[in-house]
């Protein structure tokens, strides 16, 4: 068992690394571009912005990681969009994110109260710094734990990604597994990793949102 | 060229895999949901034990990747001498997993039922069975309509990782089309509208059912 450790123990180690890195990137690309679809259709118009960015979001909701991973990585090439898997991996991550992120933060931006933003208005704030320093803030406070929800669950999306080849801690542990015959101890050591790292990201979530509240607690 | 052709030619074989994608998810739904008010039971009882199984049951099936799970069952068990065919491992996980994510909404939805129901029901005599039954389940069930159907639709997409263990359903199907056919973008574009169909008809289902309840 050490031996397999001694052996394993780089690859399982640049596994670990590679699962946080497309999480990291995937999860960062989908507050992005969550934000900004976001920010097109509460602003855009509705008709020729709107309606798209719904149906998107309808497709990606509606349908496995799984497949739009195999869509985009094998099926990529013949519009002419060749990428490598890991780039795959994190652009499919990203595209994931962003629409569930979008409808987190429309329901987070319905749910700030309309007299605040008309105050801001009324002062004279241009529409940015209303956004920026107005909407989000408020807008945090109802949205953080739903954000950070999600940002759990692509955790665990990023395991689909050993089904394209990239070589995170999934795809790691299944070469060992093939390469030894020896399940036991790789599961466990996939499945402790896991619940190690959501453990950690919960707390680390759970003190960024009293964070975010901190004001509404010290009131009360 | 995009070949609408081999979409036509090929869907037949999906839809059959498509009955696998439904047995697992009706499946896993079923043993989610019985075993996830059993769950949501012990996560509200009195008892520090069973609170806390309940609470580790929920944190380890959240936090560990479905795909894990489903290696844990198919390679894990054998090896502790227990040796359970393909599909029995991919529903018992799936169901497992969903118990996991259902028993948190219906203690929500429990939680949001007025104390004075539970007073009254065993005031007048009830047993606690009669209690959960009759007073509780009932309305968790409505009041979390519209986060169980959310599930429900996890679930069908979450049939797509069976593949690991071998099941031909409508993922693995699409993946040994492709391959053969080399049309990949054609065959997991109509995989991926198979899926969207079955959600949709979930999600369509899931308001109807809504605005019955709602009286």
């Amino acid at each position: 068992m050490l031996e397999m450790l001694h052996r394993y123990g780089p690859d399982l180690l640049t596994g670990f690394g590679l699962t946080l890195l497309t999480w990291m990137l995937g999860t960062a690309g989908g507050l992005v571009l969550g934000f900004l679809l976001e920010m097109a259709r509460r602003f855009g118009p509705r008709f020729w912005v709107g309606w798209p960015i719904r149906a998107y979001v309808e497709f990606i909701r509606g349908t496995p990681f799984l497949v739009q991973l195999f869509v985009l990585y094998y099926g990529g090439p013949l519009i002419g969009l060749r990428l490598d898997a890991l780039p795959a991996g994190v652009l499919g991550l990203s595209l994931y994110g962003a629409a569930y992120f979008t409808e987190i933060l429309r329901a987070g931006f319905d749910a700030v109260p309309k007299g605040q933003i008309e105050a801001a208005r009324a002062i004279g704030l241009p529409g940015r710094t209303i956004v920026w320093r107005i909407m989000l803030p408020v807008m945090m406070v109802s949205a953080l734990p739903a954000l950070v929800n999600f940002a759990i669950i692509l955790t665990k999306e990023t395991v689909i990604l050993s089904m394209i080849t990239v070589p995170e801690i999934m795809f790691q542990t299944q070469t060992m597994m093939s390469e030894t015959f020896e399940f036991v101890l790789p599961i466990l050591i996939l499945a402790l990793f896991f619940w190690g790292f959501v453990e950690v990201i919960s707390r680390f979530g759970r003190r960024l949102e009293r964070r975010f509240t901190h004001y509404l607690l010290e009131e009360s | 060229m995009f070949s609408f052709q081999t979409i036509v030619e090929n869907l037949p074989t999906l839809l059959g895999a498509a009955r696998y994608t439904l047995l697992i998810s009706v499946l896993g739904c079923a043993q989610g949901l019985i075993l996830g008010a059993l769950l949501c039971a012990a996560a509200l009882s009195k008892r520090t034990a069973l609170r806390r199984a309940a609470g580790l049951y929920v944190s380890f099936f959240r936090g560990v990747p479905l795909l894990i799970q489903l290696l844990v069952a198919y390679y894990l068990l054998p090896v502790v001498g227990i040796n359970v065919p393909p599909l029995a491992a991919a529903v018992l996980t799936v169901g497992l997993c969903a118990a996991a994510y259902l028993s948190e909404v219906l203690r929500g939805s429990i939680n949001a039922i007025p104390k004075g129901q539970a007073e009254a029901a065993l005031a007048i005599g009830m047993t606690p069975r009669d209690l959960w039954v009759r007073v509780l389940l009932p309305q968790a069930l409505k009041i979390g309509l519209p986060a169980i159907v959310n599930e429900l639709i996890l679930l069908v997409k979450a049939s797509s990782l069976v593949t690991v263990v071998g099941i031909v359903e409508i993922t693995r199907m699409s993946q040994s089309i492709a391959s053969s056919t080399y049309r990949y973008l054609e065959i997991y574009l109509a995989a991926a509208f198979l899926y969207l169909a079955i959600n949709l008809v979930i999600a369509a289902a899931g308001r109807l059912l809504e605005r019955r309840l709602t009286v």
